[in-house]
């Protein structure tokens, strides 16, 4: 039997396999090039980038929880400017597509950060995080509001003619009312599931384990929320969905396939496993080979109800 | 580097102290410097979820024991059973399979030749410093091991570092080993005069106290650290600690797997 074609496209971005990285799970990249080959996964996804350089959380920062981890990093990035002149230049030596993952602290930052990364070659698409459990603004939670969440969307829509991907909270009442909101103000894509807020308590010093209090959950422990709300997306909104959350191996990628995801992201995984997006890519061939599937595209939205 | 290591021993050397060898690819003994760590995978399943950060104690071969023939190239660590993984981890037997990264971080500066090595370790703060120890004293310099603890359990291999040619002083708060009182109390009658170097690694008081120290007495310091670690890697940015210029206005956070574990104690904010 010949190899099953593993290709799918995302908002116009070509893969050759379903498997990306998850931001903020696989630093810029270069970090993991020691462990596996960058080349051999769909596409790689930056940590979240904002127009200036921000500093992140104090610490502790993570802490683990069975069967996943919270984290409370507080979107420590290098910055816009930075990310261009020192990380850009290492990606171009890769041939898999790179999407920036972005984020503002305000409204217009999100529009500026977009318009920045829009004539940059090497950049396929961008990844609009309106999801982060960690960073406070003004009251405004850009991601469990639909209409600020529409907002967001339609004004980095304006900044770029790149691939606009749009990551959802599942920290909402609906996921699916955001996510149309999201597709009506101008996404070409939309990814779920970013952490869900969480906490750890230490009962010996009676305190917070995390600085910030809280943090995100991530990791095996959130996959059955992240595959119903992936599910439910793809029954109400037509654009293609990128699955995310507690992905191991290719099994669990293969369901959020089955779910109606087009694609999904590995985060967590990497952590305790380094070279985990291309192992899954490759459990995932073996198997569609093992089952006679000439093509994953055919088990998009498959699901038997 | 990535890859699956045997067991080869794995015993209590003091009450809730562990010693593990295992075999490692013959890279990693030559990659390796003193103060690298490597991360440890337990067991293969979801909880314990991450990888467990362990500070190598030595490298080095050995006569084969799972090679067909010739030599085993070999590492260890020294744990402390603390919580869920290391408790699972000294129930591994010799055959037993992990997964490893290693080597990781940044190591040790020697320093220069001819300066007084002072050695000082608080409990399994010691793990580390076995190596540096080893790598010191085979380079003929002279070395001096400070080593502190609660009581007798808490102070681990000494004799190992005797059979180096280091010198030891042992502190216990309880007196029930060598002086009682602090490792740093024991330390400081040692920082009189010049052309000497601190590595340090054990609780952050204790570095603390002894970053304090080293710069009152103008002698160079260096100290190994922890952080609770997801990646190892530098890409989960979890495990930073402040740099001395650290404040909420202008911040400034250093990476313990790959900025460290091992800094100079001035490039640390120790309030
Ligand atoms: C660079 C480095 C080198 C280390 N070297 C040694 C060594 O040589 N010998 C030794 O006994 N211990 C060492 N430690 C500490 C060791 O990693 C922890 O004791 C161990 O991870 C605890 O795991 P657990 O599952 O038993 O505890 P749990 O409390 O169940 O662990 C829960 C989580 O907390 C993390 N964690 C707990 N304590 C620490 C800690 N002190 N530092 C970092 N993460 C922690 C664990 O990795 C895990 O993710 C080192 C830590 C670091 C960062
Ligand atoms: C340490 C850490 C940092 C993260 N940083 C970001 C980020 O900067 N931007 C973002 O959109 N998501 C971020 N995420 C969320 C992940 O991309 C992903 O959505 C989440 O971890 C769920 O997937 P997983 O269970 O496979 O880890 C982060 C997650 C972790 C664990
Ligand atoms: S442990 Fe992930 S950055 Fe250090």
């Amino acid at each position: 039997m010949q190899r099953p074609d593993m290709s799918v496209e995302v908002a116009g971005i070509k893969m050759r396999n379903p498997v990306m990285t998850a931001s903020g799970t696989f630093g810029y990249g270069a970090e993991f090039a020691e462990y596996m080959e960058l080349d051999s996964i769909g596409a790689l996804v930056t940590k979240g980038l904002s127009l200036k350089p921000k500093a992140g959380n104090p610490t502790p920062r993570i802490v683990e929880t069975p069967g996943g981890m919270l984290n409370a990093i507080g979107l420590q990035n290098v910055g816009i400017d930075a990310f261009i002149t020192e990380k850009l230049p290492y990606l171009a030596g890769v041939s898999t597509p790179v999407i920036a993952n972005l984020y503002g602290n305000t409204l217009e930052e999100y529009g500026e950060v977009a318009s920045r990364l829009d004539g940059l070659p090497g950049v396929a698409g961008i990844e609009v995080n309106i999801s982060c459990p960690n960073v406070k603004q003004g009251g405004i939670v850009f991601g469990t509001d639909p209409g600020c969440a529409a907002e967001v969307v339609s004004l980095v829509r304006r900044n770029t003619t790149k691939p606009l991907i749009v990551k959802l909270s599942p920290n909402v009442t609906d996921v699916v009312e955001m996510a149309k909101s999201c597709a009506d103000a101008g996404a070409d894509a939309l990814s779920l599931i970013n952490t869900l807020t969480g906490m750890a308590i230490d009962l010996d010093r009676r305190r917070p384990v995390l600085a910030n209090i809280t943090g995100g959950l991530s990791g095996p422990a959130i996959k059955p929320v992240a595959l119903r709300m992936v599910w439910q997306t793809a029954r109400a909104v037509k654009l293609p969905l990128i699955g995310i959350g507690g992905i191991m191996n290719g099994r669990d990628a293969l369901e959020f396939i089955l779910a109606g995801a087009t694609a999904v992201q590995v985060g967590t995984a990497s952590f305790l496993d380094p070279g985990a997006a291309q192992r899954i890519a490759q459990e995932m061939e073996l198997y569609l080979a093992e089952h006679g599937i000439a093509d994953v595209k055919s088990l998009i939205g498959a699901l038997e109800i | 580097m990535q890859f699956k290591s045997y067991v080869m021993s794995n015993a209590e050397v003091s009450p809730g102290y562990f010693r593990m060898r295992f075999t490692v690819p013959a890279a990693v003994v030559e990659g390796s410097v003193p103060g690298h760590f490597l991360m440890l995978r337990v067991v293969d399943a979801i909880d314990p979820l991450l990888r467990r950060p362990f500070g190598i104690f030595d490298v080095g071969t050995c006569s084969a024991v799972f090679a067909e023939s010739g030599r085993t190239s070999y590492g260890e660590i020294l744990y402390k059973t603390v919580g869920k993984g290391t408790r699972l981890l000294s129930t591994l037997h010799q055959g037993d399979v992990v997964d490893l990264l290693a080597p990781l971080g940044r190591g040790f500066d020697l320093g220069a030749a001819g300066e007084e090595k002072l050695l000082v370790g608080g409990g399994i703060g010691l793990a580390p410093l076995y190596y540096l120890a080893k790598e010191l004293t085979a380079k003929g310099e002279k070395v001096r091991l400070f080593a502190g603890g609660r009581n007798r359990d808490d102070i681990l291999c000494i004799t190992e570092f005797e059979r180096l040619g280091v010198e030891t002083y042992v502190s216990t708060d309880d007196g029930t080993l060598g002086e009682q009182g602090l490792v740093t109390e024991v330390l400081e009658r040692h920082l009189q005069s010049s052309g000497k170097r601190i590595f340090a690694c054990g609780p952050t008081p204790m570095l603390r106290a002894v970053a304090v120290m080293a710069k009152m007495h103008r002698v160079p310091c260096q100290v190994s650290m922890e952080a609770y670690m997801a990646c190892g890697v530098g890409a989960c940015l979890g495990c930073v600690l402040p740099g001395a210029n650290h404040s909420p206005e202008t911040p400034d956070y250093r990476c313990v797997c790959k900025d460290g574990p091992v800094f100079d104690s001035e490039e640390l904010q120790w309030s």
